[in-house]
């Protein structure tokens, strides 16, 4: 992802960034997506919502086998990267073995596909202290379809901040760092933006969670489920 | 009244009793969205996934619950999973049941992991009998010549 002097943040297909491959759009317009989850009934559910959303699947059940279908599996030893090029990686995130946070370490690590978007998910309310720098967006389960679009689309578009489309202060949201902790993050979030809990609250909190300046993120955890009463957030940075 | 339309009424309204008794919840009509002519099969077999991961993690979870040293945090482990997948085919009342359960597992509570293991049993029993009989009422829909009505 870059982002300009001005903070605007963008989007941009891997396509766009990574020399050497070919990745033409023209070729495929296709997004490729890694699917991770040791559960067969929710990989058999992300594979669906992918395909339906127009995205190729390729899905496995451990972080040791998207590394190996990655070509990054150090015991494979394999240095060609023969698979189909992978536009964005969905991952759960509490998985024996290799946890998805570790996957997404791993990747970031990688000068080659370091660049490739890593989505998270997961049910709980984890102590989501991720780098922010390097977790694109948060999934809460069980994923929707709506999830899967919300996602596909801002692989596919820039993110402009200050867009005044949702009616509410941008800036005010993207300046923020958000630590989530235990519970979430929730009323005082959205009463620092001037708005009251309320379920519809979350709804909009969800399509902005892909927000950057400056290089920090914020993190959204939409969590309709759990209820307002139980989301607390530390945040600092509020403008 | 002809006989699809009967069939139709009776899959529409067993289908509502189960979303109102608190067997199913959205997530299961989430599910039935991802169904088209291509995967007209596809609600079935997730549900049959999760049928078979559920009876694998039942009999998990009794095995570790026998163990004189119970390790709970396998216990809780086995729970998570199951809560997750009941979770991904919107099978709430057993997914309730899972959150409850590991909170005993938190707090290492030995009675009242086997009484929620009993539970958990008897809420998944309960949905998969009531998923298979809506299964065999679209069957039986289908095979009149009617089609299965979107919700």
């Amino acid at each position: 992802m870059t982002t300009t002097a001005n903070g605007v943040a963008s989007w941009r297909r891997i396509s766009d960034k990574i020399d050497g491959f070919d990745l033409s759009p023209s070729k495929s317009d296709e997004v490729h997506v890694l699917a991770v989850d040791d559960s067969f009934v929710d990989r058999k559910v992300i594979e669906r919502l992918l395909t339906i959303s127009s995205c190729k699947v390729t899905a496995v059940d451990s972080g040791r086998r998207a590394l190996q279908f990655l070509g990054l599996d150090e015991e494979e030893n394999t240095n060609s990267f023969d698979g189909l090029k992978v536009d964005l990686i969905i991952t759960d995130y509490c998985m024996p073995g290799m946890t998805g946070y570790e996957l997404l370490k791993k990747i970031k690590e990688s000068s080659t596909f370091k660049e490739i978007p890593v989505v998270i998910m997961s049910s709980e309310n984890v102590l989501a202290r991720i780098d922010r720098r390097v977790q694109e967006d948060f999934i809460v389960k069980p994923v929707k379809l709506a999830d899967v679009k919300r996602i596909k689309d801002c692989m596919t578009r820039e993110i402009k901040l200050g867009n005044e489309e949702s009616g509410i202060n941008k800036r005010s949201y993207e300046k923020a760092e958000c630590e989530i902790v235990g519970d979430g993050l929730g009323c005082s979030l959205m009463k620092r933006l001037g708005r009251v809990g309320s379920g519809d609250g979350f709804q909009w909190l969800s399509d902005y969670c892909l927000s950057k300046a400056g290089g920090v993120l914020s993190i959204a955890l939409l969590s309709k489920r759990e209820g307002l009463q139980n989301l607390s957030a530390s945040g600092h940075g509020w403008s | 009244m002809d006989a699809v339309t009967q069939l139709q009424r009776q899959l529409v309204d067993y289908t509502n009793s189960l979303f109102l008794e608190g067997f199913l919840d959205d997530q299961f009509n989430q599910l039935q969205q991802l169904q088209d002519e291509s995967n007209p099969d596809f609600v079935v077999e997730v549900v049959s996934l999760f049928f078979q991961d559920s009876e694998r993690l039942l009999n998990e979870l009794a095995k570790v619950l026998e163990q004189q040293n119970i390790d709970f945090k396998k216990v809780d482990a086995h729970v998570h999973q199951l809560k997750g997948s009941s979770s991904s085919i919107g099978a709430q009342r057993v997914q309730r049941v899972c959150i409850t359960f590991r909170n005993c597992c938190e707090e290492k509570n030995i009675e009242g992991c086997l009484k929620y293991l009993q539970q958990l049993r008897h809420e998944y029993s309960l949905v998969k009998n009531k998923l298979e009989t809506l299964f065999k009422l679209e069957q039986q829909l289908l095979a009149a010549g009617g089609t299965i009505p979107l919700y």
